[in-house]
C-alpha cells in the first residue's frame, strides 16, 4: 500500500463534529457523507480535495464521538490515509476495523504543510515529504493490528475466527 | 504484584489469571450497545459479512435516542431499520419513544450493567458505567456489529492513571465541576490510551449520579474509561436497580490493589475547586464560572447522558424554584429517562422547572449534538450541562457552547449570563428534601 498525493494539513484536536458534523448524521450513505466531510474546519475541503490526497493531523486525530461515520467520508471524499501525530483511541479502533489507512508518525505530521505531495508506504511505515525533501519512519502497529489489516478489517478476521472454531 | 481495576475484570473477560498493560485480549463482552445513528451502519455490516445471528440477544441493547422522535425522513428510516432488526432478532433490550431514554442513563437505570462487567458500546459515552466498579468503553459501528456476532472485543489492556481526591468540596462544586476540572488539567488527550480510575475521601462520599458524570467525561480527556471502584454506595444503588431482563445475580466486588501499578497518581485538592465552566470550543479550556459574567447567553440546556438524572434535576430545581428564566435566555431540561421524568414530576421538581420558565423535553440526546430540540443559530451562545463545545457542535458553526454543571447552568439560566449560585443570590444552606438525590 503506497500512497502518493496532496498534503492538507490541520492541527491538534481535530473532532469527529467537524470530520462529519452530527446534522447530516441521519444518513449513512458514504457519498452522502463524503459530500460534507471536514465541513465545519474547512469548508472548501470537499471542492479541494483530489482523489489520492492525504490528511495530514497533529495529535490526538479524530477525537470526541465513536461515529464510524468520520472514517466512512474521509474515504468516500477520495483521501487515501491520514497520517497523525497521533489518533484519538475510537478514531484508531474505526480505521483499522474499516480498512481506512492511517500511519502515526509525528514527524511527519508536523512538518507537512498543506501541498506537500507526500508519499506514504503503509507497510513500511515511511512517509517521505517530496516536496521538502524529506523521510520519516513511522510507529509500527501491534502485531494484532497487522493480522487485522492483513485480513482486510475486523469482520474478516471474526469471520475467520467463527469459522474456525465451528471447524473444531 | 497487585491490579488495578481494569486488569482484574479484563482478566476474567479473557478467561486468563492476570493481564498487564499493553497486552491485547479477547474479552467476553456482557453488553453490546448502539443507538439509533450508530447501529445502522453496524447492522448493515453485520448483514454485509453474512452474519444471520447475534452471539446472545439478550446481552444486545438498541436504544432510539439520539434523533427520536423522529426528527426528520431520515431519521425515522433509521430508527425503523433498527426496531427492524430488533424484533428479527429476538433483542430483547429495545424501547420505543415512551419507553427509551438517553442510553447511558436508560441501561444502568434497568439494571443491564453490573460491577465487573464488560460493555462495549457504538457511543463515545460508553464509558460513563465505569462508575458502577465496570469496564466500559465507546466503539465504532463495525465493532459493535463484531460482538454481536463474536460475544467477545479485542482490547489492549490499558495504563491505569489514578485521581485521588481530597477535601470536602464546597456547596455548589459536583462531579461535573471535578470532572471539568480534572481535563482542564491534563487535556483533551491527556489520559489518551488510558483508564482513568477515581478515588479519594472526595470521592468516597459521592453520590452515584456524581460519578456517572465523572466516569462519562473521561473520552473528552481521551481516556478508554473511566471508573470508580465498589463501595457501599455502589452497593446501595444496585439495591434499588431491577435485576434486569439478564438476570443476573449482582456481579463481584471491585477495587485496585493496594500494591497496584499505575502509570500517574494526581492528587487534586477538591475544597478548592470552584463551580468551573469549560470555554468554546474544547473541554479543556476551562475557568472558574465566577471569572466568564461577561459572556451574555441565548440557551441553556440541563441534562443529557451526563447530567440528565434526578441529582441533576434536583440541583437545577434548588435554583430555579421561585425563580424565573431571564427573558433573553431559552432553557430546555432534558431528563435522562421516562423514569427520570416521572421521579421529578412526582417529587415536585418538574413543576418548579416549568413554573420557572423552562421547557420539559422528553428523553432525547436531541441538542447536544445539534441534533434537535434546541440547535443554535449562528453567533449564539449555550450553557449546557452535556459533554462536548466543539465547534458546531449544538448547531451553526459560528455558535458556541459553554459547558457547565446544572447548579451553574441554573444560575446563568436565571441571570442571563455566566453566573455562580452565589451571584443569584442562593443561600447556600445544605438542606431541604431535594439535597440528597437518588443515592
Amino acid at each position: 500500500m503506497i500512497f502518493e498525493g496532496a498534503a492538507h494539513a490541520y492541527g491538534r484536536d481535530v473532532d469527529t463534529d467537524v470530520i462529519i458534523p452530527a446534522r447530516y448524521l441521519n444518513s449513512s450513505d458514504p457519498a452522502e457523507l463524503g459530500a460534507h466531510c471536514m465541513e465545519d474546519i474547512d469548508a472548501d475541503f470537499v471542492a479541494r480535495v483530489r482523489p489520492g490526497d492525504i490528511i495530514v493531523a497533529a495529535e490526538n486525530f479524530g477525537c470526541g464521538s465513536s461515529r464510524e461515520h468520520a472514517p466512512v467520508a474521509i474515504r468516500a471524499a477520495g483521501v487515501s490515509c491520514v497520517v497523525a501525530a497521533s489518533f484519538a483511541r475510537i478514531f484508531y479502533r474505526n480505521a483499522i476495523n474499516t480498512g481506512l489507512p492511517i500511519v502515526v508518525c509525528p514527524a511527519a505530521a508536523h512538518e507537512a504543510r498543506t501541498g506537500d505531495t507526500l508519499r506514504v508506504d503503509v507497510v513500511a511505515g515511511v512517509v517521505a515529504n517530496l516536496t521538502q525533501g524529506t523521510s520519516h519512519q513511522a510507529d509500527a502497529f501491534p502485531e494484532f493490528m497487522q493480522e487485522l489489516i492483513a485480513q482486510g478489517g475486523l469482520l474478516p478476521y471474526v469471520k475467520a475466527r467463527l469459522a474456525a472454531e465451528g471447524a473444531a | 504484584m497487585g491490579h488495578t481495576i481494569v486488569e482484574k475484570i479484563l482478566a476474567r473477560a479473557a478467561g486468563r489469571d492476570a493481564v498487564s498493560p499493553g497486552d491485547i485480549v479477547e474479552a467476553r463482552v456482557d453488553l453490546a450497545l448502539a443507538n439509533d445513528v450508530t447501529a445502522p451502519i453496524g447492522i448493515a455490516e453485520f448483514e454485509k459479512a453474512g452474519f444471520t445471528k447475534v452471539f446472545d440477544p439478550t446481552k444486545i441493547a438498541l436504544v432510539p435516542d439520539h434523533f427520536t422522535p423522529n426528527k426528520d425522513i431520515k431519521a425515522a428510516a433509521q430508527a425503523k431499520l433498527i426496531r427492524e432488526f430488533a424484533k428479527r432478532h429476538g433483542i430483547k433490550n429495545y424501547w420505543e419513544v415512551g419507553r427509551v431514554g438517553i442510553e447511558h442513563v436508560l441501561l444502568p437505570e434497568q439494571g443491564l450493567v453490573a460491577p465487573g462487567d464488560v460493555v462495549i458500546g457504538a457511543d463515545s459515552h460508553t464509558c460513563t458505567y465505569g462508575a458502577l466498579a465496570a469496564f466500559s468503553t465507546g466503539v465504532g459501528s463495525t465493532d459493535f456489529a463484531a460482538a454481536m456476532a463474536w460475544g467477545r472485543v479485542w482490547l489492549r489492556v490499558p495504563d491505569t492513571i489514578r485521581f485521588v481526591y481530597h477535601g470536602r468540596p464546597s456547596r455548589y462544586v459536583g462531579g461535573k465541576d471535578l470532572m471539568l476540572h480534572t481535563i482542564g488539567l491534563i487535556g483533551v488527550d491527556g489520559a489518551l490510551y488510558q483508564a482513568m480510575e477515581f478515588t479519594g475521601p472526595a470521592i468516597k462520599r459521592m453520590s452515584v449520579d456524581g460519578r456517572f458524570t465523572m466516569c462519562n467525561m473521561a473520552i473528552e480527556a481521551g481516556a478508554k474509561c473511566g471508573l470508580v471502584g465498589y463501595d457501599e454506595t455502589t452497593a446501595a444503588y444496585l439495591q434499588g436497580r431491577p435485576a434486569g431482563s439478564r438476570g443476573r445475580d449482582g456481579g463481584v466486588e471491585l477495587n485496585s490493589d493496594p500494591d497496584a501499578e499505575f502509570i500517574r497518581e494526581i492528587d487534586i485538592d477538591a475544597s478548592a475547586i470552584e463551580p468551573t465552566v469549560a470555554m468554546p470550543h474544547l473541554p479543556s479550556n476551562t475557568a472558574p464560572a465566577a471569572s466568564l459574567t461577561d459572556v451574555r447567553i441565548d440557551q441553556v440546556v440541563i441534562g443529557s447522558c451526563t447530567n440528565g438524572r434526578l441529582e441533576d434535576l434536583h440541583q437545577a430545581a434548588e435554583l430555579l424554584r421561585g425563580r424565573t428564566v431571564h427573558p433573553d435566555v431559552r432553557l430546555i431540561i432534558l431528563p435522562g429517562t421516562q423514569q427520570v421524568c416521572l421521579d421529578a414530576a412526582a417529587d415536585g421538581t418538574m413543576q418548579a422547572l416549568i413554573e420557572a420558565g423552562g421547557a420539559f423535553s422528553t428523553p432525547t440526546c436531541g441538542p447536544c449534538l445539534g441534533g434537535h430540540m434546541g440547535v443554535l443559530a449562528e453567533g449564539e451562545r449555550s450553557v449546557s450541562t452535556t459533554n462536548r463545545n466543539f465547534v458546531g457542535r449544538m448547531g451553526h458553526p459560528g455558535s458556541e457552547v459553554y459547558l457547565a454543571s446544572p447548579y451553574v447552568a441554573a444560575a446563568s439560566a436565571i441571570a442571563g449570563h455566566i453566573a455562580t449560585p452565589d451571584m443569584i443570590g442562593a443561600s447556600g444552606a445544605r438542606s431541604g428534601s431535594n439535597a440528597g438525590g437518588r443515592s
